[in-house]
């Protein structure tokens, strides 16, 4: 049984739909990132699992049980918020017990599970602060104790690390991951970071305007994207749009992509290829048999450390190819290059 | 050591930096309280000379030193009286706008969509523009037997009993209320509106039934605004002479009202004058008596 289910759920504000149609299930314990854009209705999904928006139509389930007509405060949720929402009134300790002693637990064991909770997060010996003199990194420690500390049966979290610095982020990241694993607990969280879905999800759901575009494993969306919004909203793509003839798509400046997939012989057809599937070398040299194989020269390199982003003209287009920074020095501009690239990396995507 | 010799050539810039803003502060407040001194403490110093005085020191009159008005106050029960009955219409009119206006303003903040809300505000800092003396003698009309709500109500029921309270206590407590009102909704709604939304949905995703998170969250974090409201509005109800004599008539009798007629009617200004210092420093008493509970939700809501 699936801890989430949500059915043909449709919001609408007005004219513009939140939530088109959506329908994906989680399984327990699974950690399920939603990527999109803002305004792709990622955060309404988030928040209607929550309770917070009360969909047109369709189902949500938690554990099996509807829970449309359940208030926010009876589904059993835990949630960390965007900018953390913290009680400013409140000590850690307080923060952390807030959830417990609503639901009358006893004094004594909201002490030991308080305790327990801020030594998940590593915050063992700051019960006493006030938020405000806590850090960005601790206040969402705080946070993300006080949602687990109820117990709760799905865990829902809202761009949770967007407000820290980007060393901080990747640090959570990594804690968060291990926090999730450690407890066990079903977690669905909300990003418009595309590393940071990749790095933390179990399964990637990318929306684009109150639609589901893809549904997969992080490594299977990347690689195998099923449309071109999903191919450049996560990650770079280099885009060839054409005709498919003979296990090639044909572009209309006249060069040939192969792929190792299927194409719709005769119909319009794009393939996407990741730039650092594409190997730069001299003209001189000859690609593999049955490797793409183009022509084209170096535009501009962006250098960024530990590897060059070139944007490369080919015929027709250009190319954004990405190497990794071995060489003594970048490559010219200007410089004439061969592009080659194996058919498999030729992915087609829907328009 | 050039180590050494950088803050140090630092600490220079730094120092006039500070002096500079020092400057610059002292220019911004300055006019303020140039004008606080001119304006109100030069007055209210004359006042306090005032009260020491047997008569007034206008033309040719003799004033020597004395203490007798202060004395007056503590040897006649009268003034003791009416002294527990302006704190008392303190209180009550500050109950009254609590318990009216803090809703209003919780409305406001959470409920009310943008434009109406521009609307609602409207009317509620309407009576601010209108003239005060205006104000109160339309409640008059309001009020009296056989004035507008009288008539409104034989209008339904021809044998109502008459409802007029002009010159009745509860209309004296009507009229401050009206006036003082839109104070305690504007510093609630201030303090209601800087709460984060999702502090409560926080409480809800906790578990926290929306009356729990209102008590335990929203109330907690409101309690500054209203306190200020609280202070903003009994402090002059207590020293509040128009509405009492208007809409109280012989019911109206204050410590506000005596104090006007000593300036008015009297014209016994040193007595006058020792009974405000009096109700001043009644005032100043109850907010340090106050204090420790007023201070701590301060001190809480902000965090600290």
């Amino acid at each position: 049984m699936s801890a989430v289910e949500v059915r043909n759920a449709v919001k609408r504000y007005g004219a513009l739909a939140a939530l088109d149609e959506v329908t994906l299930a989680v399984p327990e314990g699974e950690f399920f990132g939603l990527l999109g854009p803002s305004g792709s209705g990622k955060t309404t999904l988030l928040r209607a699992i929550a309770g917070f928006v009360v969909p047109d139509s369709g189902e949500i389930r938690i554990d099996g049980q509807r829970i449309e007509g359940v208030p926010v405060h009876k589904r059993g949720i835990g949630m960390v918020f965007q900018n953390y929402a913290l009680f400013p009134h409140l000590s850690v300790f307080d923060n952390v017990a807030f959830g417990l002693s609503v639901r009358g637990v006893p004094a004594g064991e909201i002490r030991s599970r308080v305790a327990e909770a801020l030594r998940l997060v590593r915050l063992s010996g700051l019960e006493e602060r006030r938020p405000r003199q806590l850090s960005g990194g601790q206040q969402q420690r705080v946070a993300l104790a006080r949602a687990l500390v109820t117990r709760p049966k799905v865990l829902l979290l809202d761009e949770p690390l967007g407000a820290l610095d980007k060393r901080l982020r990747q640090e959570m990241q990594v804690e968060l991951k291990l926090i999730q694993r450690t407890v066990g607990i079903t977690t669905i969280f909300v990003t418009h970071d595309q590393e940071e879905a990749l790095t933390l999800s179990d399964r990637i759901a990318i929306l684009s305007e109150g639609r589901l575009v893809q549904v997969g494993p992080p490594a299977e969306v990347y690689e195998r994207p099923a449309t071109r919004f999903a191919a450049e909203f996560l990650g770079e793509a280099n885009l060839f749009a054409g005709r498919a003839e003979a296990g090639a798509l044909r572009t209309p400046s006249g060069l040939a992509i192969f792929s190792a997939l299927p194409l719709p012989p005769g119909r319009e057809a794009i393939l996407a290829v990741r730039p650092e599937k594409i190997q730069l070398a001299d003209l001189a040299m000859r690609a593999p048999d049955g490797a793409n194989r183009i022509e084209g020269r170096i535009l501009r390199s962006i250098y960024s450390g530990s590897s060059i982003a070139y944007r490369v003209e080919v015929p027709g287009q250009e190319l954004t190819v990405f190497e990794q920074n071995r060489a003594a020095r970048a490559r010219e501009e200007g410089a004439a290059v061969a592009l080659t690239w194996a058919p498999e990396h030729s992915i087609p995507v829907a328009p | 050591m050039t180590v050494g010799a950088v803050p140090a050539a630092r600490a220079a810039p730094v120092a006039r930096a500070g002096r500079e803003r020092g400057l610059a502060a002292a220019g911004l407040i300055g006019p303020a309280y140039l004008w606080l001194l001119l304006t109100i403490f030069l007055p209210l110093s004359a006042m306090l000379l005032f009260s020491f005085l047997t008569v007034a020191p206008f033309g040719a009159r003799e004033a020597e030193f004395t203490l007798k008005h202060y004395a007056a106050f503590f040897q006649k029960e009268f003034y003791r009286t009416l002294t527990w009955r302006s704190l008392r219409l303190g209180f009550d009119v500050t109950f009254w706008c609590v318990l009216i206006g803090y809703p209003t303003a919780l409305a406001l903040a959470r409920h009310v969509p943008g434009r109406w809300r521009e609307a609602l505000f409207l009317l509620i800092v309407l009576p601010f523009w209108s003239n005060a003396l205006v104000r109160v003698f339309s409640w008059t009309m309001v009020l009296r037997g056989g004035g507008l709500i009288d008539q409104a109500a034989q209008a339904v029921w021809p044998e109502a009993p008459s409802l007029g309270i002009l010159f009745t206590y509860p209309a004296i407590v009507v009229g401050l209320v009206h006036s003082f009102l839109p104070y305690m909704i504007l510093t609630c709604y201030l303090s209601l509106q800087a709460i984060e939304p999702s502090l409560e949905e926080a409480a809800l995703s906790l578990g926290a039934s929306p009356l729990t998170s209102f008590r335990r969250v929203t109330l907690p974090l409101s309690l500054p605004g209203m306190l200020v409201g609280v202070v903003l509005i009994f402090v002059p109800v207590i020293g509040s002479f128009m509405e009492p004599r208007i809409l109280g008539g012989p019911e109206g009798i204050m410590l506000g009202t005596v104090i006007e007629d000593q300036f008015t009617v009297v014209f016994n200004w040193p007595l006058g004058a020792a009974l405000s210092y009096i109700l001043l420093a009644i005032v100043l008493l109850l907010i340090a008596l106050a204090a420790p509970i007023l201070g701590r939700p301060l001190a809480a809501a902000s965090g600290r």
